[in-house]
C-alpha cells in the first residue's frame, strides 16, 4: 500500500465535464468517436482488402510452405502429391474401370489427370474456405482486418498448389502426345475465371461455414456429388448418351465441368472444340463474374458479425 | 475531430451498456449423445443445441485520453471479453462500444505459424497487424534485437516449433510491441520470458504507453497494475462492480480476495 502511482500528474476523480449528462450516443457524436466493429461500407471495404493484399499473398504463403516443412522431403510434396493422386486414379479409371469410352488413351490419360487437378482446384478452395473463419476464430478475434482476407488467401494458396500440379500436368500431357502449342496459351484465362470462381465459392461457404460450422463436416459429400456430376473421369455426353438431352447439357454447363472441359480443349491435341458445350466461354466468364461479385458482397453484409461466438 | 487542449477531457472510448453473449454449440445438456442432439435439432425455435454464456453485463464507462486503465477481476469474469469488445473483434449483443480510432489488441499469436522460421513470422505478423512492407523492413532488426532470439545463436532462421517457450512468448511479444497504436489494450503480456525480458519489455509498454492515446491492462498482478495504471475498473461476473483511482479500487479489491 506504501507504493504511489508513476502518473501522479493525470488527475482521475469523478469525472466531472461539460459533457456530462449527454447521452453515450451525443459524446460520441461531440468528440466524432465512431462505433467499435461497424461494417465499413462496401468501396471502403474493397479499399482496405486492397490495404492488406500483402497480407493476404504472405498467409497464403505461409499456409503452403507449413503444410510440408514438418516432411523430410519438404516442398517435394507440392509436385509428389498430385502426381501421386493421378496415379491413383489411372490405376482405378484407367487400367480396372476402364472409363475411357470413346477415347484413346492417349487423349483419356490427360482428360482424367486434367479433370483431377482443375476440380481439386475448386474443391480445396471450397473446403478450405468453409473452415476460413469458423477454423480460425482466434485470430479473427485477435487482429483486426478485412475477414475477406482469410477466404481469398486460401483460395490464393490453392491457387499456387495448383501451379504446382500444372508442372505435372504438362508433363502427363507432354508423355502422351499432346505437344505444346499455342493453344496452350488459354490456359491463363482459363485458371484466372477459375480463381475468381473460386474465391467467390470460398466466400459464400466462409459465411455459412462462420454460422455453421456443422457445414464442414457436411463439405466432403457436397464436393464428391458435384465431383462425380461433373465429368471428371468420364466425358458427360458420351456416358449420357442413351438419356435425354438436357441431362447431360445441364451437367456441362456446371462450372465445374466447364473450366474442366476447357482445360482439356487448351491442352490436349486430340481433344478439339467438338466436345465442349456452345457458348462455353462466356459461360466460364458469367459464373466467375457472378460467384466472384455476388460471393463477395454476401460476404461482406456480414462482416461485423464474424467472430461472435 | 476535438483537438486535445490542456485541462480539457477528451473521451477516446465510449461503452454503452455491452452486453457480450458467447454461443456455444453443443454444450446445452448433459448428454452429448447422437440422438440427443437430433432430438435438439427437430425441436424447432430457439437455437436449442446452443448454450448461451453471458459474459459482459451491461457495462458502461467513458475512458479519456492520457489514461491508463487497468481491468481486474477474478478469473471469468469478462475483463479479457470486455477488451475485444472495445477493440470491435467481439460484436456486442446488446449496447455500444465508440472508439476514437482503431483500438488494438496487443498480441500477434493467432496469426504466427510455428512450422515458419522466426524470420517469416515477423513478416507475416506484421503484415497480420496492418504494417506495411517498408515499415517491416526498418523495424525488422529492432525487433529481432528486443527479442534477443539471437543472443544465443542465429535462432531467428529456424522454426518456431524449435524455440523453447520462453523465446517464442518473447518473439510474439516483440513483433506485437513493434507497432504504435491509438488505443492499446494489453492482456497479461508482462509475465513472459526471464527477468532481463521482462524489464525490458515493462520499458517497452511504457513507451507505448505514452505513444498511445489510452490504454487497457488486463492484469491479475495488483503491483503491475499500480505500477502502470492511474483508474482501475473491477470486473466480478461480468458486471462493473467498482471505477475509480487505482488505490481506491485495489484497496477494496485486495479486501474483496482477502489478501
Amino acid at each position: 500500500m506504501s507504493e504511489t502511482t508513476h502518473d501522479g500528474t493525470v488527475a482521475v476523480t469523478t469525472p466531472v465535464s461539460p459533457d456530462e449528462g449527454l447521452t453515450a450516443a451525443r459524446l460520441a457524436a461531440t468528440y466524432g468517436l465512431s462505433v467499435s466493429g461497424a461494417r465499413p461500407s462496401l468501396v471502403g471495404y474493397v479499399r482496405q482488402l486492397w490495404g492488406r493484399r500483402h497480407f493476404i499473398l504472405a498467409f497464403s504463403q505461409a499456409k503452403l510452405t507449413a503444410q510440408y516443412s514438418q516432411a523430410k522431403l519438404g516442398q517435394l510434396w507440392q509436385v509428389a502429391t498430385p502426381l501421386l493422386n493421378a496415379l491413383v486414379y489411372y490405376l482405378i479409371f484407367g487400367l480396372i474401370l476402364k472409363a475411357d469410352r470413346g477415347m484413346g488413351r492417349s487423349v483419356y490419360i490427360p482428360f482424367l489427370v486434367t479433370g483431377i487437378f482443375v476440380f481439386t482446384f475448386t474443391q480445396s478452395s471450397a473446403m478450405a474456405g468453409v473452415r476460413a473463419i469458423s477454423g480460425n476464430l482466434g485470430l479473427v478475434r485477435a487482429l483486426h482486418f478485412p475477414r475477406a482476407s482469410l477466404p481469398i488467401s486460401f483460395s490464393l494458396q490453392q491457387l499456387q498448389q495448383l501451379l504446382f500440379s500444372m508442372i505435372v500436368l504438362f508433363a502427363v500431357a507432354i508423355a502422351f502426345g499432346s505437344y505444346p502449342s499455342p493453344s496452350w496459351l488459354l490456359i491463363i484465362p482459363i485458371l484466372a475465371l477459375q480463381f475468381l470462381f473460386n474465391t467467390g465459392l470460398a466466400l459464400i461457404v466462409a459465411r455459412m461455414g462462420a454460422k455453421t460450422p456443422d457445414l464442414a463436416q457436411l463439405m466432403p459429400f457436397i464436393m464428391r456429388t458435384w465431383m462425380y456430376a461433373s465429368g471428371v473421369m468420364f466425358s458427360i455426353p458420351i456416358m449420357l448418351e442413351d438419356r435425354p438431352g438436357w441431362i447431360s447439357d445441364v451437367l456441362q454447363w456446371n462450372p465445374a465441368a466447364v473450366y474442366m472441359d476447357l482445360m482439356r480443349f487448351a491442352l490436349i491435341d486430340g481433344y478439339g472444340g467438338g466436345n465442349l458445350p456452345p457458348h462455353v466461354w462466356a459461360l466460364a466468364l458469367g459464373w466467375a463474374v457472378l460467384v466472384a461479385v455476388g460471393g463477395f458482397v454476401y460476404f461482406w453484409k456480414a462482416e461485423e458479425r464474424y467472430g461472435r461466438g | 475531430m476535438a483537438e486535445q487542449q490542456q485541462g480539457e477531457r477528451v473521451p477516446t472510448v465510449i461503452a454503452d451498456g455491452v452486453h457480450i453473449v458467447y454461443r456455444v454449440n453443443g454444450a446445452k445438456t448433459g448428454k452429448g449423445s447422437a440422438t440427443a442432439a437430433l432430438s435438439r435439432i427437430l425441436k424447432r425455435g430457439e437455437e436449442r443445441g446452443v448454450r448461451k454464456v453471458h459474459a459482459v453485463r451491461g457495462v458502461s464507462f467513458i475512458a479519456y485520453r492520457g489514461e491508463a486503465i487497468g481491468l481486474i477481476g477474478s478469473n471469468g469474469s469478462g475483463k479479457s471479453t470486455l477488451l475485444r469488445a472495445i477493440a470491435g473483434l467481439l460484436p456486442a449483443e446488446k449496447g455500444r462500444v465508440y472508439t476514437d480510432g482503431q483500438p488494438s489488441l496487443l498480441g500477434v499469436n493467432a496469426a504466427l505459424m510455428n512450422d515458419l522460421t522466426g524470420e517469416r513470422n515477423v513478416i507475416l505478423g506484421g503484415l497480420a497487424m496492418g504494417m506495411s512492407r517498408e515499415q517491416i523492413k526498418e523495424r525488422y532488426q529492432g525487433i529481432v534485437d528486443f527479442s534477443g532470439i539471437n543472443e544465443k545463436g542465429d535462432f531467428i532462421t529456424l522454426p518456431m516449433r524449435t524455440y523453447s517457450s520462453g523465446m517464442a512468448a518473447r518473439l510474439r511479444f516483440s513483433i506485437a510491441a513493434a507497432k504504435d497504436h491509438d488505443v492499446l489494450m494489453i492482456d497479461e503480456a508482462l509475465a513472459t520470458g526471464d527477468r532481463k525480458f521482462q524489464t525490458r519489455s515493462e520499458r517497452r509498454i511504457r513507451e507505448l504507453r505514452e505513444e498511445a492515446g489510452t490504454v487497457f491492462l488486463v492484469s491479475h498482478n495488483n503491483k503491475s497494475i499500480r505500477d502502470t495504471c492511474n483508474r482501475v475498473l473491477w470486473l466480478e461476473r461480468g458486471e462493473l462492480r467498482m471505477d475509480g483511482p487505482t488505490d481506491e479500487v485495489l484497496k477494496e479489491y485486495e479486501k474483496f480476495t482477502g489478501k
